[in-house]
């Protein structure tokens, strides 16, 4: 089947501005790469501050205008220019943001998942949308002040399916929710994609991810380390270090604390990033480290776990 | 509703606490001056032809001779009768002066208020939706060249450019000299307070303008105009349909806390212009010693100002649907 979206060699960079009037060009994501077919839910996991909601930015062409972004992105076989971006976003592809604080304070619920259109269409869209995820015709007239956490993540939702998408881009959508709560989130993500739409899941919660992803991409200080099924990290069968390291920090896997800090952007040297905090590091590691299969994922690491050297 | 009476009620007490502290204040102020109010207002050498006796007769007039806290206190007495005395410069009931000052700069001012806010909106809008672009550079350096200009200099200059070398526009004063009262127009009263009016909406708008670009820049970055352009929104849909309705609010607080600025803009705008409004009024009784008079100007300008504040208050109650919805629950 033809993807629904294709990122090839993505590179995204910020120009600041550093002492005096010098500019200094900031990568925030390098090299990423990423597959989504239809009915699939792709989950980019990485901790805060890797750069992944940068990645859904530059899908949407929505990136600051001081950044600059390099590489291919093909949405249904053809070429995402920022023209078509423009045109497909909101309808094709569209995000579902993290909570509440995105959602115009000042505006009711209604007129803002059926952004500014009054037909009669629009109208019934939303409130089938709306009746989907268990909300009534009545939170139209309610302002976001009066949403609790649960029902503003499922107006958010709402506002996404109202228009039938293709892709679904969903950016941390469950942080703050109780457990249950996020895991019914997870689920209405989970619909969509049954319903043939592919679904990119940004998160840094690999636990939760698993639970509705079909593949998993980490995501490491801007690169993406490992990309594999989601089966194969159930099966706990992981290829990068820093996975496995991800994986021992779950509480129900021991809880072990990764020592040292993620690389802030414009800190990563030449080699793999991981290396400063990772017990297998060898001198080699410190030249650049490709991305590789290994085993039906891709791995960037030269000494990964499960292969003999 | 009850909730919103309750709050207004709250409101007024605290005004008059104010007026209370500020007509204190400007009391203490002026018994503190050192111009003596026989010499500033008679004059030194008309003074030395006078007997003891007409000497002590004007010290009594001009209340010289009366403890500070009689003089306050009798002021404060007859005042919450509704009597604001007597003006010692114009010899006119206070109220008849101030009715008639402020006649003339409310024109002035209403212009200058409207002018400055509707202009400083739309060039704060659209600095701040395109910041760092060349139309944001434009309207920044204005503001910033004005801003640091100072307001009686400006005066001067449109003064002498309108007025002096084109003749477009009196010199001075609020009706045409000689005219007689009744024989005024409309149209006479607004050709007179152009320029004064002018020279206060150009201080006026740059003020508005650099914290209204400010308000609109940070709505630019929130998170809900993210999610519009994520939506598929275009820049002006994203503008009008966000950016105006959240910029309403900081936009109300700041154009009645405007009011204040107009006002003192207009004591200094108003001398240059010989413009004969309440700041000349204001400053004339400051400097003769005229005690009711400068009291009565000085209660009447803070009422006015805090009735501002109350308005936006009571409009944010109007606008903001937090306060609307949660008083409509009590
Ligand atoms: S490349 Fe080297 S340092 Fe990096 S993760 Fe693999 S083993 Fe560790």
């Amino acid at each position: 089947m033809e993807p629904i979206l294709q990122v090839k060699d993505l590179s995204i960079s910020f120009t600041q501005y550093g002492r005096g009037t010098r500019q200094v060009l900031l990568p925030v994501i390098q090299d990423l790469s990423l597959t989504i077919r239809p009915g699939q839910v792709v989950a980019v996991v990485g901790s805060s501050g890797s750069g992944k909601s940068l990645l859904a930015h530059g899908i949407l062409g929505i990136l600051p205008y001081n950044s600059h972004m390099a590489g291919e992105i093909t949405f249904l076989g053809q070429p995402l220019t920022p023209k078509r971006a423009e045109a497909v976003r909101g309808t094709e592809i569209v995000l579902v943001p993290q909570g509440v604080t995105y959602l115009d304070p000042l505006m009711k619920v209604g007129p803002q998942i059926r952004k500014g259109r009054r037909d009669q269409k629009a109208r019934q869209a939303s409130r089938t949308a709306l009746k989907r995820y268990g909300l009534g015709e009545e939170v139209e007239s309610l302002y976001p002040f009066e949403l609790s956490g649960g029902m503003a993540r499922r107006v958010l939702i709402a506002t996404a399916a109202a228009e039938t998408p293709k892709l679904v881009i969903a950016d941390e959508p469950t942080p703050g929710l109780d457990a249950r709560s996020a895991q019914r989130v997870l689920g209405h993500f989970r619909e969509l994609a049954d319903g043939g739409a592919g679904v990119l899941l940004i998160t840094h919660d690999l636990e939760l991810a698993l639970t509705i992803a079909d593949r998993v991409a980490v995501f490491y200080a801007g690169e993406t380390v490992e990309e594999a099924d989601a089966a194969d990290f159930t099966a706990g069968k992981l290829r990068h270090p820093y996975t496995r390291a991800l994986w021992n920090a779950l509480p129900q896997n021991g809880f072990v604390p990764i020592p040292g800090a993620q690389p802030g952007p414009g800190e990563v040297g030449k080699g793999c990033p991981f290396a400063p905090r990772c017990p297998k590091q060898r001198p080699e590691c410190l030249s650049p480290v490709s991305y590789r299969e290994l085993e039906g994922g891709l791995v960037r690491c030269l000494y990964p776990e499960g292969e003999m050297v | 509703m009850k909730h919103r009476l309750l709050f207004t009620g709250k409101k007024l007490i605290r005004m008059v606490l104010l007026l209370l502290g500020v007509s204190l204040a400007a009391f203490l102020l002026m018994s503190a001056s050192p111009l003596d109010p026989l010499q500033t207002n008679v004059g030194q050498a008309a003074l030395g032809t006078m007997s003891q006796e007409q000497i002590a007769k004007l010290e009594d007039y001009w209340g010289v001779n009366t403890p500070p806290a009689e003089r306050y206190l009798g002021w404060l007495g007859d005042f919450v009768r509704g009597d604001m005395g007597t003006s010692l410069l114009y010899r006119q009931p206070v109220s008849t002066v101030i009715g008639q000052r402020l006649q003339n700069s409310l024109w002035l001012m209403a212009f200058a208020w409207v002018i400055s806010g509707v202009l400083g909106l739309t060039l704060g809008v659209i600095a701040g939706a395109n910041r760092g672009r060349l139309a944001d550079k434009l309207i920044r350096g204005y503001c910033l060249l004005i801003s640091s200009t100072p307001a009686f200099w400006l005066a001067l200059l449109l003064l002498v450019i309108f007025s002096v070398w084109l003749g477009l526009f009196p010199i001075g004063l609020s009706v045409p000299i000689g005219a007689d009262a009744s024989s005024v127009t409309l149209a006479d009263r607004l050709y007179h307070a152009f320029l004064p009016a002018l020279t206060l909406s150009i201080t006026g708008v740059a003020n508005i303008t650099m914290h209204t670009r400010e308000k609109m820049a940070d709505i630019m970055e929130s998170d809900y105009v993210l999610f519009a352009r994520a939506g598929g929104e275009s820049a002006p849909s994203i503008v009008l349909r966000h950016g105006l309705r959240n910029v309403a609010l900081p936009a109300i607080t700041l154009q009645f806390a405007s009011i204040i600025e107009i006002f003192g803009g207009s004591v200094l705008v108003e001398q240059v212009f010989s413009y004969p409004g309440l700041g000349q009024a204001a400053v004339s009784a400051g400097l003769g010693s005229d005690l009711p008079l400068l009291l009565g100007i000085t209660v009447v300008s803070a009422a006015i100002v805090f009735g501002g504040n109350l308005i936006a208050d009571l409009l944010y109650g109007v606008v903001d649907p937090k306060i609307r919805r949660g008083a409509a629950k009590r």
